[in-house]
């Protein structure tokens, strides 16, 4: 269960080799967090954090999910809820690519979108109804700040992040009452395996400095999370800059 | 049952298979500290026979009684299952007694309240045995909390009063318990946080009382030393104490105090600018908290001020002064929905029990609290007198300090976890019927007897068919 402070029991990740959302549990486990599921394509891959979870006293086990494999998101997530309730839900799966990447193959492209966006949509309505029977649940979506408006260099991988960030809002707004809320997490460029290499943008920052600003605001029942926080201001402006500005900032 | 109408005999007939009730509704809950709302199935039966046909139920989360949201944190939410809100069986019965007994048997519904026992049995010169802080607390509430009031010193808690009640168990079948039938179930059931079964009504003893006024007396301590010593020395002489402690006052004033202890005035005691009727008694809300406050509004500035002037404008010492029930008992109630004024995030309270001998700790832990200047309006502090034998019932002799604070406090978790670890070093406890957040694996050591209470649970309802959020979290 979820506590008066914020705390959580126990923690479902979708993507659970992402840097962001292991670096979030590593915050939650230091508070009431003593079970752990982590989702990913190939449970093997995820054996050496399952071992440091393990040894931290958190019963931690990895189960097969593919968010490119929509018709079996209710089987497992179904499986996953049936050991036990899920307090948390990190929805933290998807790929970067580059745009040239995209540019060359529109397929790939669709890939993008059916990862991003469609696993998103499949798995976060399966989470939903799951959690509503539960009575309670939080699911945090971490989309993107590349999300709030579209870039020459990405808009392909901001157009699958602005879908979900865009059901995620209308998904928690769905549930209210429910005992089930939707966070929404927006990063600004963060300093990981997917990122590098690339050219970092202004305010960037890193997976364990996101992880303190989602934890605090959980604990503080927000429902939408820049990391980090300046973002929020940030894109009140740029949200409104005429086209030529943004082109310009953008380049 | 109509609001009002006092004395309808408890119905007998037995549960009809189990017949849906009208109009299903999932609804959001929470506690009196409005976190961590969770939604549920909740019914509201309006009569005893309603109530026992609400089990067994076939939802896979269980179910659950509540009575009047009072407990802070989760303990009367089951999030995905049912909820039975008990608040309209509100049936009870004052039993006859000879005019020189010192007590009389009253028979209530699990839903009703103090508030209205009280209306009902003031005036005929009774009272109940405890009363909390609030009288908007059911009987099911007082059983399944085991609460304790300003009289644990010399009266002990409320199931300490109880001679029978029906309990409805998680197969549907009902059963008489009391101290003397299936003690281990009744005593299970004390204190058990409503997870041993529904409790459809009890029987208990009403103290009578000479007026519906006490004669106080009050005293300021300039700081902690001197109200613990007050109360060491002279609470027997009292039926009812309680001092409220400044936790905002730090260096030499830290812990400074009010102490007010009472008893029931006699009605010759009475002056006669008290008016003619000695048992006279009016209690209601004077006013309302406003349905929307921000966040913020008590920090550490306004509730600095507001103790300093609460303080100051008691009296340093003041004998046989005359007050009403409502005043001496439940000032808090006066203001109607109080707990919306720590806005939108809510509040928890904190309320623990340590024994006698270990002021040490108690000192530290109030050291603690003013440092971290923890914006907390006045704090309770009370010495408990003996415990009962119910596993999970919270009083035990010792010191017991119950604060309010506001969850958006930075730090408040870590401050509290390492707090509560000081409790349990010291052989104390948190009350449950408080808790919203106390660490699963500090409960066994808090209540040592948990694994007794535990086979008793399991001898009747091995299913968990009864449960609650806070059974989920706490992993009762």
């Amino acid at each position: 269960m979820r506590d008066a402070l914020g705390a959580m029991q126990s923690v479902l990740v979708l993507g659970g080799n992402s840097e962001i959302a292991l670096a979030i549990v590593d915050r939650l486990i230091e508070g009431r967090t003593r079970r752990v599921l982590l989702a990913v394509r190939e449970p093997s891959s995820a054996a050496s954090t399952i071992e440091r979870l393990t040894a931290a006293g958190v019963s931690a086990s990895a189960i097969a999910f593919d968010a490119l494999q929509p018709e079996t998101h209710a089987g497992v997530l179904t499986a996953a809820f049936a050991d036990g309730d899920i307090d948390l839900v990190i929805s933290a799966f998807g790929m970067l690519g580059s745009q040239a990447e995209f540019d060359a193959d529109p397929l790939f492209a669709l890939q993008a979108v059916n990862a991003n966006f469609g696993g998103a949509v499949t798995s976060g309505l399966i989470v939903a109804d799951l959690m509503r029977r539960q009575g309670h649940g939080t699911l945090l979506m971490i989309t993107s700040i590349a999300a709030m408006r579209g870039r020459a260099d990405n808009f392909v991988y901001g157009a699958t992040k602005a879908g979900q960030d865009l059901f995620s809002q209308g998904l928690g707004d769905a549930l209210v009452g429910s005992g089930v809320r939707v966070v929404v997490v927006r990063p600004g460029f963060v300093h990981t395996k997917m990122t590098d290499g690339m050219k970092p943008a202004p305010f960037s920052t890193t997976p364990d400095k996101v992880a303190e600003v989602v934890v605090d605001g959980l604990a503080k029942g927000r429902e939408l999370i820049f990391a980090p926080s300046i973002l929020r201001f940030v894109f009140a402006g740029l949200i409104h800059a005429p086209r030529m500005i943004w082109r310009r900032l953008g380049g | 049952m109509l609001p009002g109408s006092s004395s309808t005999a408890l119905p007998s007939t037995p549960p009809e298979p189990a017949a849906e009730l009208a109009h299903p509704r999932s609804t959001e809950l929470f506690g009196w500290g409005r976190t961590a709302p969770t939604a549920a199935d909740v019914r509201r039966p309006t009569s005893a026979v309603e109530l026992r046909r609400s089990l067994p139920g076939s939802n896979p989360r269980g179910l659950l009684a509540r009575g009047l949201g009072r407990s802070y944190g989760d303990a009367a939410q089951n999030s995905g299952g049912r909820v039975i809100e008990t608040i309209d069986v509100d049936a009870f019965t004052v039993h006859p007694a000879a005019p020189d007994s010192d007590h009389v048997l009253v028979t209530a519904e699990s839903g009703v309240s103090i508030d209205r026992l009280l209306h009902s049995l003031v005036p005929q010169g009774l009272f109940v045995p405890v009363t909390p802080g609030t009288r908007y607390v059911t009987v099911g509430g007082a059983i399944a909390a085991d609460i304790h009031g300003k009289n644990h010193h010399r009266k002990g808690s409320w199931c300490d009063h109880v001679e029978s009640l029906h309990l409805q168990l998680a197969d549907g079948s009902v059963v008489e318990i009391g101290p003397t039938q299936d003690p281990e179930l009744f005593w299970a059931t004390a204190g058990g946080m409503g997870l041993t079964g529904v409790i459809l009504d009890a029987t208990f003893r009403c103290p009578r009382i000479g007026s519906s006024r006490l004669l106080v007396d009050t005293d300021r301590a300039p700081d902690l030393d001197t109200v613990v010593e007050l109360m060491a020395t002279g609470d027997a002489d009292y039926d009812y104490s309680v001092a409220w402690i400044d936790l905002m006052a730090t260096g030499a004033s830290m812990g400074r105090s009010v102490l007010t202890r009472g008893r029931f005035a006699t009605a010759e005691e009475l002056d006669a600018s008290a008016g003619t009727d000695p048992f006279e008694y009016r209690a209601g809300v004077i006013a309302s908290a406003p349905p929307f406050v921000p966040g913020g509004l008590l920090n550490k500035l306004t509730v600095r001020a507001f103790n300093e002037l609460w303080f100051r404008k008691a009296p340093k010492l003041r004998r046989d002064e005359l007050q009403t029930i409502p005043t001496f008992f439940h000032p808090l109630d006066m203001v109607g929905g109080w707990n919306r004024i720590y806005g939108p995030g809510g509040f928890l309270q904190w309320q623990f029990v340590i024994p006698f001998g270990t002021e040490a700790t108690l000192r530290r832990i109030i050291e603690e609290l003013s440092a971290a200047g923890c914006t907390s309006f006045l704090a309770v502090l009370k010495a408990f007198g003996p415990n009962n034998a119910s596993p999970l019932s919270f009083p035990a002799p010792g010191w017991t300090l119950a604060l309010d604070i506001p969850t958006g406090v930075p730090g408040l978790a870590p401050l509290l976890d390492r707090l509560d670890d000081m409790v349990v070093e010291a052989g104390g406890r948190i009350y449950l019927a408080k808790d919203s957040r106390v660490r699963a694996e500090l409960v066994p050591q808090m209540y040592p007897s948990l694994d007794e209470w535990r086979a008793v649970r399991e001898r009747v309802d091995p299913h968990r068919r009864i449960t609650s959020d806070l059974a989920r979290r706490l992993s009762l």
